[in-house]
């Protein structure tokens, strides 16, 4: 009995150690806040993100400078930054948690594997814990998780003054695309 | 029995805690591997383009063409009878467009003495998190007016180059935090055409002018420059006394506009006018009531943009 316990110790301290990640710095996400009031489409699209999946264990975070959202009106990308973000005070978003059913998707092989991924999201600084439906793509030895999902922005504390309040949705689709390389 | 659903019980824990360790082991790992390799700029120092008159060290973004209007109204100690002077005004209807993140450009006419500007805005340096402690941007600016507003001795040789005057100034700003930017900037304007019997071509000026913001969407702005040379100078064309200009007013974010409402001691907003000729006086009551507005077109798309629609 002891021998076992030790022995699964021994496997659950060591196990990280062989665990092979994958990786990305420039893994996209992008976002719409569009209504169908706006006099013209929020959306942005931010090439920074930094994302890594451990392959044994299913854990996946991502991290990204809220500053490299690029919008097609400049004007728009201030406004992002200074008032709704407030990207000094809260330079970065995160995600940390882990694809639930990890043991469903072969890294090994070529093939589009469906996800249920959960953690904690922060975003302007309120962290959040969600649940969302995810792909992995695996093809030539790389992964790509994606994910489409929706958040609401006052969950967290993204306030919309109230002379716009109508030309900016309260939900924001974002979509994350990370294609990840072995580490 | 016991002890094994303990230990069972311990283990699961165990895996528990490592696991949520182990994402925010990866969470240090990501901070390792995407330590940026330079410092982050400060952006935004101020909102606009302009602090009240004169250029703040903004520039338009890349492809961003702006088109602007603004009035300046006349003397509010006109009393009653004129609207404190909102019955007369000056307009300068401005088209600016920015080249490159660095580089933008502009041409301007105003409808006090029919003045015609050219200028460019260049950034030279940009102010960082923790590294460098300021932006500094060069500004310059040609001017032409028109003729008959110019006190040319009848009989004297006509040249095209009298109704020019150039406009340099260095503008160094930094962002103190949040709400407070200070911005100085050293001038120097020269006019081709003076009285040399009693003035200098070169008006040298020292400019300050800062904002303090009071919410995210409204700020209180103010600028001002001293003459270091040529403050005697009279006002074009007449004998009538010249002072330092001094501007007070407020930027008001509305969704796609940036409204600056302000009152100076100058009729109109040029270098040219603002920085040498400016022709009342704020003890006197000599305040004119301005105000800018910009509208803002994108023409040329960010390359995230290009050529590719309804993915939603």
């Amino acid at each position: 009995m002891k021998k076992l316990i030790i022995a699964s110790l021994i496997l659950a301290v060591s196990g990280p150690a062989f665990a092979q990640k994958y990786m990305t710095r420039t893994g996209k996400i992008s976002f719409n806040a569009t209504s169908p009031k706006s006099p013209e489409k929020i959306e942005a699209v931010n090439n920074e993100v930094a994302a890594i999946l451990d392959a044994k264990t299913g854990d996946f975070v991502f991290q990204l400078p809220v500053k490299s959202f690029k919008f097609e009106r400049d004007l728009m990308q201030q406004h992002f930054n200074e008032n709704y973000m407030e990207s000094d005070k809260f330079p970065k978003a995160q995600f940390k948690g882990k694809i639930a059913n990890m043991q469903e998707v072969n890294l090994e092989k070529d093939g589009s594997y469906k996800t249920t991924v959960a953690g904690e999201l922060t975003i302007h600084g309120v962290a959040k814990t969600v649940s969302v439906p995810g792909t992995v793509v695996v093809k030539g030895g790389n992964a790509t998780a994606s994910a489409k999902f929706t958040v609401h922005l006052a969950d967290y504390k993204v306030e919309v003054p109230t002379v716009v309040a109508d030309k900016v949705a309260k939900d924001a689709v974002i979509i994350v695309d990370a294609a990840m390389a072995k580490k | 029995m016991r002890k094994f659903i303990l230990a069972t019980a311990l283990l699961g824990l165990g895996f528990t805690a490592a696991r949520a360790q182990s994402a925010d082991s990866l969470l240090d790992e990501l901070d390792k591997e995407t330590k940026p390799t330079k410092k982050e700029e400060v952006n935004f120092t101020f909102k606009a383009t302009r602090i009240n008159n004169t250029s703040s060290v903004e520039n338009l973004a890349k492809g961003v063409l702006d088109f602007r209007v603004c009035h300046r109204f006349g003397l509010l100690n006109q009393g009653a009878e004129n609207f404190f002077g909102l019955d007369n005004a000056t307009t300068k209807l401005a088209l600016d467009y920015g080249i490159t993140s660095w580089l933008m450009v502009g041409v301007e006419h105003s409808t006090l003495n029919k003045e015609n500007d050219l200028f460019a805005k260049v950034k030279l340096l940009k102010q960082r998190k923790d590294g460098t402690p300021v932006t500094i941007s060069y500004f310059g600016n040609i001017s032409a007016v028109r003729k008959s507003t110019l006190p040319l001795p009848t009989g004297a040789e006509w040249h095209f180059s009298n109704q020019l005057a150039y406009t340099n100034q260095i503008l160094i700003a930094r962002k103190f935090n949040d709400r407070f930017s200070l911005q100085i900037m050293p001038t120097l304007v020269h006019y081709n055409l003076v009285d040399s019997s009693k003035f200098s071509n070169n008006t040298l000026a020292l400019g300050i002018g800062g904002r303090i913001k009071l919410s995210r969407r409204v700020a209180i702005t103010g600028e001002y420059y001293y003459r270091l040379t040529n403050s005697d100078m009279f006002v074009i064309g007449s004998t009538a006394k010249t002072y330092n200009a001094l501007a007070l007013g407020v930027d008001i974010e509305t969704g796609g506009h940036v409204f600056q409402l302000m009152f100076s001691n100058s009729f109109t907003n040029t270098e040219r006018v603002i920085i040498g000729q400016t022709s009342d006086s704020w003890s006197d009551g000599g305040i004119h009531f301005g105000f800018n507005i910009s509208r803002v077109f994108t023409v040329v798309k960010p390359k995230e943009f290009r050529g590719k629609e309804g993915k939603w």
